[in-house]
């Protein structure tokens, strides 16, 4: 089951740049969140800093507290757990291309040191059916590799890798941006379906599909959270007048 | 500013708007001028009027479609053009109703002139007022100005009820008027269905202005205290 996140006063710095700046919010659990905003506004920084992918960069740095339901990711636990329990898709698909379907969903497993063949074979076929790809790939899952795939079977690919670890959030950065709109629909209906037993947060720069997966949405701008509220609010009558124009194309 | 040709494309709506806006206005305040001077040739004009009401209709309701299917609007921009759309509808409304005044003035001009207990200029005065306020409040984005047009409705349905029950005596007591009394009945009712409409379009601003729905109010609330009780 998905946990709540709990941020508060957050910032993030690459090197003297300021890039997130007092950020609070509560990302409820079990729940599709959306983060909208101009390019640069730190909203891929924000996600970076929910499973400290953002400190891999060595000029990088973060103060705040981030709780990922009773865990608290900068004081309790190793980075590499973290991003077990929570998982990351990019925006463009990065299967491992000499590895096969099987292994690509199965790599997670076998660095945590996951050896079982039987359950890992389970685990392969569960997280590739929860990601809507099992009845395209089942009868080839050793014999062809996963660069193999097309754009959007590799993303779906991506994401049965990152939830073949049991994670408790799963974040997309721009999960379908580089995907048809065929490609783009599966992944929606997968997040749809995916947000009963994950949390999700999920960055975008399409405002329709925001609308469409996610029950929350925040608006970042120049490294600030300016609104915080139910999708529906967001894009029918937002309070901020900055988000109305971001939302409305009037700055951009 | 981004989106240039969009925010010309919302401006050129409201353009149209404005002008079946107009053309809807003239109508209703035609059709009460033929009711006082019973002017057929009024009647002529409302009558030509309806006809490019009806067109317009159709071109603003296709140019909002085109923008909700090209530009997927937002916030503010989507409210703007729901409202259109629904403004759209109830000025063409007006404009139906406006020829149905002129119509009942032509069964009128056939019949002796009669002295009915009915202030058709004042009930016609009011609500072409609200029309015309709450037209004010689209061109203005104001949205204070359209809830005032909402307060306007109550007196113009109790004109149309007293008008039912004095002219109903009329046709009850005096047999020989009923002809136009009904006439005047019916352009009474047009009158009370045109500040429906007016109060519809303020309603609409408001939506369009502050994303607040304000319709079916008093309704709701008497339905939720009779559920209560």
């Amino acid at each position: 089951m998905g946990v709540g996140i709990e941020v508060q006063n957050l910032n993030a710095w690459y090197g003297n740049n300021h890039t997130l700046q007092d950020i609070n919010l509560n990302i409820p659990a079990n729940h599709a969140t959306a983060l909208i905003g101009p390019s640069g506004c730190g909203k891929s920084t924000f996600v970076r800093c929910l499973n400290r992918m953002h400190e891999t960069n060595p000029i990088a740095r973060v103060t705040g507290v981030v709780r990922i339901g009773e865990l608290d990711i900068y004081s309790d636990a190793k980075p590499v757990e973290i991003r077990r329990r929570v998982g990351m898709v990019f925006q463009r698909p990065n299967p491992f291309p000499t590895m096969s379907i099987y292994d690509n969903v199965a790599a997670g497993l076998k660095l945590n040191g996951y050896s079982n063949k039987r359950s890992l074979d389970e685990i392969v076929e569960r997280s590739l059916r929860n990601s809507a790809l099992w009845e395209e790939v089942k009868d080839d899952l050793r014999k062809k590799s996963g660069a193999s795939l097309s754009g959007g079977q590799q993303q779906r690919l991506c994401i049965a890798r990152a939830l073949a670890v049991d994670p408790e959030v799963l974040l997309m950065d721009e999960p379908a941006s580089a995907l048809d709109p065929v490609s783009t629909s599966k992944i929606e209906d997968l997040i749809f379906q995916l947000k009963s037993q994950y949390t999700i947060v999920i960055v975008t720069h399409n405002m329709q599909q925001a609308a469409r997966v996610a029950e929350k949405t925040g608006f970042f701008l120049n490294g600030r959270m300016v609104e915080f509220d139910s999708t529906h609010k967001i894009f029918t009558n937002p309070s901020d007048k900055r988000t109305e124009d971001y939302i409305t194309g009037r700055f951009g | 500013m981004t989106r240039i040709r969009f925010q010309q494309s919302l401006e050129d709506l409201k353009e149209n708007l404005l002008v079946m806006a107009g053309l809807a206005e003239q109508a209703i305040q035609r059709a009460i001028e033929a009711y006082r001077v019973r002017d057929l040739s009024i009647c002529d004009l409302v009558n030509r009027s309806e006809i490019a009401i009806n067109r317009m209709e159709r071109d603003i309701d296709q140019a909002a479609l085109d923008l909700l299917a090209m530009e997927q609007p937002m916030a503010i921009d989507l409210r703007f053009i729901l409202s259109v759309i629904k403004i759209n509808a109830d000025l063409e409304r007006v404009g139906d109703a406006a020829k149905s005044i002129s119509d009942r003035v032509r069964h009128m001009e056939q019949m002796a002139v009669a002295d009915l207990p009915v202030d058709i200029p004042r009930m016609a005065a009011l609500a072409a007022d609200m029309v015309r306020k709450s037209l004010q409040s689209f061109i203005e984005a104001d949205a204070e100005l359209a809830r005032g047009v909402l307060t306007m409705d109550d007196a113009v349905d109790s004109m149309n009820r007293a008008a039912y029950k004095s002219l109903t005596r009329v046709m009850e007591e005096q047999s020989h008027l009923a002809p136009q009394a009904l006439n005047a009945l019916m352009i009474c009712r047009s009158l009370e269905r045109v500040a429906d409409h007016a109060t519809n379009i303020a309603e609409d601003v408001i939506f369009w202005v502050q994303g607040a729905d304000v319709r079916h109010r008093k309704s709701i609330a008497k339905a939720e205290a009779r559920q209560v009780q």
